[in-house]
């Protein structure tokens, strides 16, 4: 029982951590400076953005259950169910980042659904 | 429709700053993926080391310190930062399922370090996932 909440846990905070990930660094623009000064420089620009700590708290929340979840379950078991995450990010994509989500994006979704369950058997 | 990335109609410019995009998004993707495995096999050994620590806040930074945990958690800051990278520029979307590549590797490296079997049923597993990330391989990385 214990798993199933940790696991529902990592999917509703892997969500909001994505979603809020993508909405924060398509704010801040596309990185295109990878010397270590401009790296610096643009973490701490984007270390102030709003979006990237509410994300970045969400991944701490993913982090610390995902971390409980592999102690007390195998990583073939963990590692997988936390893709269930991919239907609500993809919805929200699709309705909160205007992504033109097209069949093929949610055809790979759907076979990778199907193949994480095969792989957890 | 969506143009697909074999669309005829763009001119050279564009065409060289999309070919680079997608060369930038491919080198971004493959370190993704592999600090993501890396970290998370490092972060499993660690934590099956330690056993069940309990449910206290203290044991699970108490468990940081275990240097397997350690060490996956350095590579998991890496994940972080070329997976918003790669999001400063690429759709969620296409980012998530592409990065899912990440649990076939994440199987044969189990098998590798972990000596967890690949079944058949784990094996049909593997070919799934690898062709709905190739489906969406197919698509474009920015759509908005």
């Amino acid at each position: 029982m214990t798993k199933w909440i940790l696991v529902l846990m990592v999917i509703c905070a892997t969500t909001v951590g994505d979603v809020c990930r993508s909405l924060g660094m398509r704010q801040h623009g596309e990185l295109h400076d990878f010397r270590p000064g401009a790296i610096g420089s643009a973490v701490g620009m984007i270390a102030r953005n709003s979006y990237v700590i509410v994300s970045t708290c969400a991944m701490a929340v993913s982090f610390f259950s995902f971390m409980k979840l592999v102690s007390i379950a195998p990583m073939s078991f963990a590692v997988p169910m936390s893709a269930a995450a991919f239907i609500p990010e993809t919805l929200l994509a699709k309705a909160l980042l205007k992504e033109a989500v097209d069949w093929r994006r949610w055809a790979g979704v759907g076979l990778i659904l199907i193949g994480v369950f095969f792989i957890t058997q | 429709m969506n143009s697909s990335r074999a669309g005829g109609t763009r001119s050279p410019a564009r065409s060289l700053t999309y070919n680079s995009n997608l060369r930038k998004t491919r080198l971004f993707a493959v370190l993704t993926i592999l600090s993501n495995v890396a970290g998370n096999s490092a972060l499993t050994k660690g934590m099956q080391q330690l056993g069940d620590i309990g449910n206290s806040p203290l044991a699970l930074i108490a468990a940081l310190f275990h240097p397997w945990v350690a060490l996956g958690v350095a590579l998991l800051i890496v994940w972080t930062l070329t997976h918003m990278a790669l999001l400063s520029w690429a759709d969620l979307s296409y980012v998530m399922p592409v990065t899912a590549i990440s649990y076939v590797v994440t199987a044969f490296a189990a098998r590798l370090l972990l000596n967890e079997n690949i079944s058949f049923a784990r094996w049909t597993g593997i070919v799934l996932i690898t062709l709905g990330v190739m489906l969406v391989g197919r698509t474009q990385v920015n759509t908005t």
